[in-house]
């Protein structure tokens, strides 16, 4: 280039430099790799004598592919191309994310680096002698969440909450299943659940019986009675519920359940209103999963990693998932504590290939080391306060209450989710859209403990100026995002789902 | 900010005068009556966990970590621990990517939505199959979703899944799991020097078979070489044939498309994740007609309000948060990040890096099962086959003695029978390859 810096960045037609949500290169918002570039190695078959023959192939030509064809770029062409990807995204680091039931909430840095310690790579096969830390650190994990949730046994091994919630269903089948009461085959959701819990039943095997809540928005107990029979395996619930209320009346609803012979299962979703307060164990519940990576602050990039960790009741323990890890009676030669895996005596099996999300669970570890009795207790008195503060600062109605850490805002006559992409230019991330669908236009609102008062105003400013404006300005919305409004109805007509996909199409 | 931060979490920013505002606006005098909990059930106990300082707290599991023993590692049998080149870690960490959610709002999350774009396509590549789901758990679960999956697209004609005698154990239970609420049952068929006995497999298959999976390679190490056959059979038969791979070893070996692969399972974090003690990235391909039955998220093209390309997660009325009991699969949270990182690795590789990556592998494995079988009571490999990066040797010792007197020398290898030893170079350095040789020869002596 010479000289001439006539065309700089801040020049109208200057391309460079960058405005981060128009930077636009070839006509789109980042090229694919595939369009920057595309190499196709020939494999070519090889002589299966030859042991080094270098650029043939190793194996007879009918084993291998012909061909790979796939982007070769150089490093710094990668960097710059996920660097830019990454400027293209909205994460906790950037500001609030009040989704409710989702418990976006900021994750400490240093967990990584504890996740990143040499230590804790290790092969999952290697003999229980060597990885004595991997093991101690399982098991403390698994005392620690069976005294936050007040259960009597825990497996770490669910990869996730939905995974927990499954794994959750099979204990309770075996259970039945051991005491002759196989024939139950239905499994009881609120309609204001997790969808998650609907699925995880009928994956189970189970007919999924529905529902309604009460006027006041908790579950119905008349319905449940209705609901309840010999058939009933389980109860799913969370507590406090979708609409961020608690159910009062759990230990009549636990005695309700537990006298048909049914199970009470809590679905952990909603446990970060709960820390230190109340434990599902003391509310009746025989069965719950953690989502450690929302209660517990360990990040879940882009929709994952979790973990979703399961405690139960003794009755139920024999049953978990095996392997399960316990110390030993015996201590070693210089005074430590020795750990073993072990098979629970019914146990259902695996759920995994391995045992489970390990390097998210070193994080929840490491948060819940951090925090103690005080910093857990604190983190939900917080978020309740939170919550029910910028409850009270909303323009929108806000139906049923008290609150603990969520609730549910309703748009009225705007339409929820065109008041959720207004937001957005609003330079924060809306709440969840929509749902539950007891409230019309919902907005599922969950600002979790870590956002302050200056940043909650912020947000009520936020939602409070989108209740202002007019249907048209709302549809249009966003107008100050890296990509504008859009078209998920072709999406979904014309699926087109990787870049082999758009060349076949043009 | 007005004073100090007084609370007990220190993730939790409120100073004493911001909680005071606070509790003004919402009209209560502290925050436990906020709580609305009865007090029959309120907690009043100590889970008597002491809270630390950032500090304490990573010595704290520095010194727990530390117990485990620094071993070479020559382990498989389904996860590896291939070198991560730094790119990955230093970008994958970036904070917008660690910190995001699931792509509800995609005009705000197009990077990760479009990287996960480029994961699908590399997987389409790799396979030769027209669709591939943004993630899975892992293996083990990504199997138990193509049971489900065949279940759904062929449940009038049967009930029977096969799978290969020599599964995983973990994996096998996997799929029993999640079949157990399905009329789903699982049998085996019989494997010849570790792989498909074909005319074995040929005596059970029926009309009541909808889904046959195979490995490549096995579980042993093995290269499959009658996969296409085992295609056929499944056709002539309406099952679903069902292919358990890798990434690596996908670069390399026939394409299952080619083979009559309907689905493709099998762990994608080979790339892009060390050993992390089986943590995974489930893969799930399959073939566009069932494109309305696949279990998991779907990042698809559209275009925005400019007419620019756009992406966005798609299809989702087969989903649980839309369509509940009736959804094709129970996942939400999965392991979009691993995805990320994986398709990150595959591009640091590039293509020749992959092939290459996988060449090596087969002779890197030769040349070791060589230089054993020369030795004074070993047979390696016991399978007269081809191996990609794992083989069975045969130990006249007992297999148990040899890998207790390897493992105080610093190397791991599995036991998978009396006197066989299972051994894999993947992410072994040439140099700790000949280490162990040594150190085999020693023991073995």
């Amino acid at each position: 280039m010479t000289g001439d810096r006539s065309d700089a960045p801040g020049d109208d037609d200057a391309q460079s430099g960058y405005d981060q949500a128009r930077y636009v290169e070839n006509g789109e918002y980042e090229p694919l790799l595939s369009e920057k570039d595309r190499t196709r190695v020939e494999i070519g078959g090889g002589d299966a004598t030859d042991t080094d023959g270098a650029g043939d192939s190793p194996l007879p030509d009918d084993l291998t592919r012909d061909s790979l064809e796939l982007p070769e770029l150089s490093e710094p062409e990668l960097a710059r191309h996920y660097t830019r990807l990454s400027q293209m995204i909205y994460g906790i680091d950037s500001g609030p994310y009040p989704l409710g039931s989702c418990t976006m909430k900021y994750n400490p840095k240093f967990v990584e680096d504890v996740a990143a310690l040499p230590s804790a790579a290790v092969h999952p096969d290697r003999s229980e002698g060597s990885v004595q830390g991997t093991l101690e650190l399982l098991a403390r994990l698994q005392d620690y969440l069976g005294r936050i949730g007040g259960m009597d046994a825990v497996t770490l091994q669910p990869p996730a909450g939905a995974a927990g919630e499954f794994v959750g269903i099979r204990v309770a089948a075996a259970y039945h299943e051991h005491n002759g009461e196989g024939h139950r085959d239905e499994v009881i959701v609120p309609e204001s659940a997790h969808g998650t819990n609907f699925a995880s039943a009928a994956l189970g095997g189970y007919d999924v019986v529905s529902l309604p809540s009460d006027d006041e928005g908790r579950v119905d107990l008349e319905a449940l009675e209705a609901a309840l029979s010999e058939n009933t395996a389980a109860l799913m619930l969370t507590n406090p519920n979708t609409l961020g209320l608690f159910e009062r009346d759990i230990e009549e609803i636990a005695d309700m359940v537990h006298g048909v012979g049914g199970l009470l299962y809590y679905d952990g979703a909603n446990l970060n209103a709960l820390l230190g307060r109340a434990r599902p164990g003391d509310m009746g519940f025989d069965v719950m999963h953690y989502n450690v990576h929302k209660t517990f602050a360990t990040p879940h990039g882009g929709g994952g990693p979790g973990a979703g960790p399961v405690g139960v009741a003794s009755d139920l323990a024999p049953f978990l998932p095996a392997p399960r890890v316990r110390e030993r009676d015996e201590r070693s030669t210089t005074g430590e504590p020795i750990y073993e895996r072990f098979d629970p005596e019914h146990t259902i099996g695996k759920v995994h290939g391995f045992d489970g999300n390990w390097l998210v669970l070193v994080k929840a570890f490491a948060y819940i080391a951090r925090l103690g009795d005080e910093g857990l207790a604190d983190a939900s008195a917080s978020a309740v306060l939170n919550a029910n503060y910028l409850a009270e600062r909303l323009e929108y109605d806000v139906p049923y209450g008290p609150f603990h850490h969520e609730f549910v805002a309703s748009a009225g006559d705007q339409d929820a989710a065109d008041v959720a992409k207004r937001m957005l230019d609003y330079g924060v991330h809306p709440p969840t859209t929509k749902w539950p669908e007891i409230v019309p236009e919902a907005l599922m609102t969950e600002p979790t403990e870590v956002e302050s008062k200056a940043t909650l105003d912020r947000l009520a400013a936020a939602f409070n100026a989108v209740a202002d404006e007019d249907d048209e300005t709302l549809a249009a919305a966003p107008e100050r995002t890296t990509a504008r409004r859009i078209d998920q109805t072709s999406a979904a007509r014309t699926p087109r789902l990787s870049w082999q996909a758009l060349e076949d199409d043009s | 900010m007005h004073g100090s931060h007084v609370t007990g979490s220190p993730y939790a920013p409120h100073t004493e005068e911001d909680r005071s505002a606070m509790l003004e606006a919402v009209d209560a005098a502290s925050v436990e009556e906020l709580f609305d909990i009865p007090a029959t059930i309120e907690f009043e106990g100590e889970f008597d966990i002491d809270s630390r300082t950032e500090r304490e707290t990573r010595r704290l599991v520095r010194s727990i970590l530390g117990r485990n023993d620094d071993q070479t590692e020559l382990l498989g049998r389904g996860h590896y621990g291939y070198y991560v080149p730094s790119l990955v870690d230093h970008l994958a960490d970036r904070s917008e990517f660690l910190t995001s959610y699931t792509q509800y709002q995609p005009e705000i999350s197009q990077g990760f939505l479009q990287a996960l774009f480029e994961y699908q396509s590399l997987l389409v590549e790799l396979t030769g199959l027209e669709v591939a789901n943004c993630s899975m758990y892992d293996a083990a679960t990504a199997l138990g979703e193509a049971a489900t999956l065949a279940e759904r697209v062929r449940a009038t004609t049967g009930h029977r899944v096969l799978v290969p005698e020599r599964l995983r154990e973990e994996r096998r239970s996997t799929l029993e799991n999640y079949v157990a609420g399905t009329a789903l049952t699982v049998d085996t068929y019989p494997a010849d020097d570790g792989t498909v006995d074909l005319a074995g497999l040929e005596e059970l298959v029926d009309e009541d078979v909808v889904m046959l999976y195979a490995e490549n390679p096995t579980v042993r190490g093995t290269i499959e070489e009658s996969l296409a056959e085992v295609g056929e059979l499944a056709a002539a038969n309406d099952a679903l044939f069902t292919l358990g791979s890798d990434p690596i070893a996908l670069a390399l070996l026939e394409r299952p498309a080619d083979v009559g692969a309907d689905v493709v399972v099998g762990d994608a974090s080979v790339l892009g994740l060390p050993t992390s003690y089986g943590m995974g990235l489930g893969l799930f391909a399959t073939r566009e007609e069932f494109l309305r039955q696949v279990p998991g998220r779907l990042v698809g093209a559209s275009e925005d309000a400019t007419d620019r390309r756009a992406f966005t997660l798609t299809l989702q009325t087969r989903e649980q948060h839309i369509r509940r009991e009736r959804a094709t699969s129970n996942i939400c949270t999965n392991q979009a990040w691993v995805a990320l990182r994986t398709a990150m690795h595959a591009a640091a590789l590039g293509p020749s890096g992959m092939v290459e990556l996988a060449k090596r592998d087969v002779r890197r494995a030769r040349a070791l099962a060589a230089r054993l079988d020369d030795m004074v009571g070993i047979e390696a490999p016991v399978h007269d086959r081809y191996h990609l990066r794992e083989f069975v040797a045969h130990v006249d010792q007992p297999a148990r003695a040899v890998a207790g007197d390897l493992e105080d020398r610093g190397f791991a290898v599995h036991v998978v029978g009396d006197h066989e030893i299972q051994v894999c170079i993947a992410g072994v350095s040439d140099e700790r390859i000949d280490r162990f040789a040594a150190a085999l020869e020693e023991v073995t002596r």
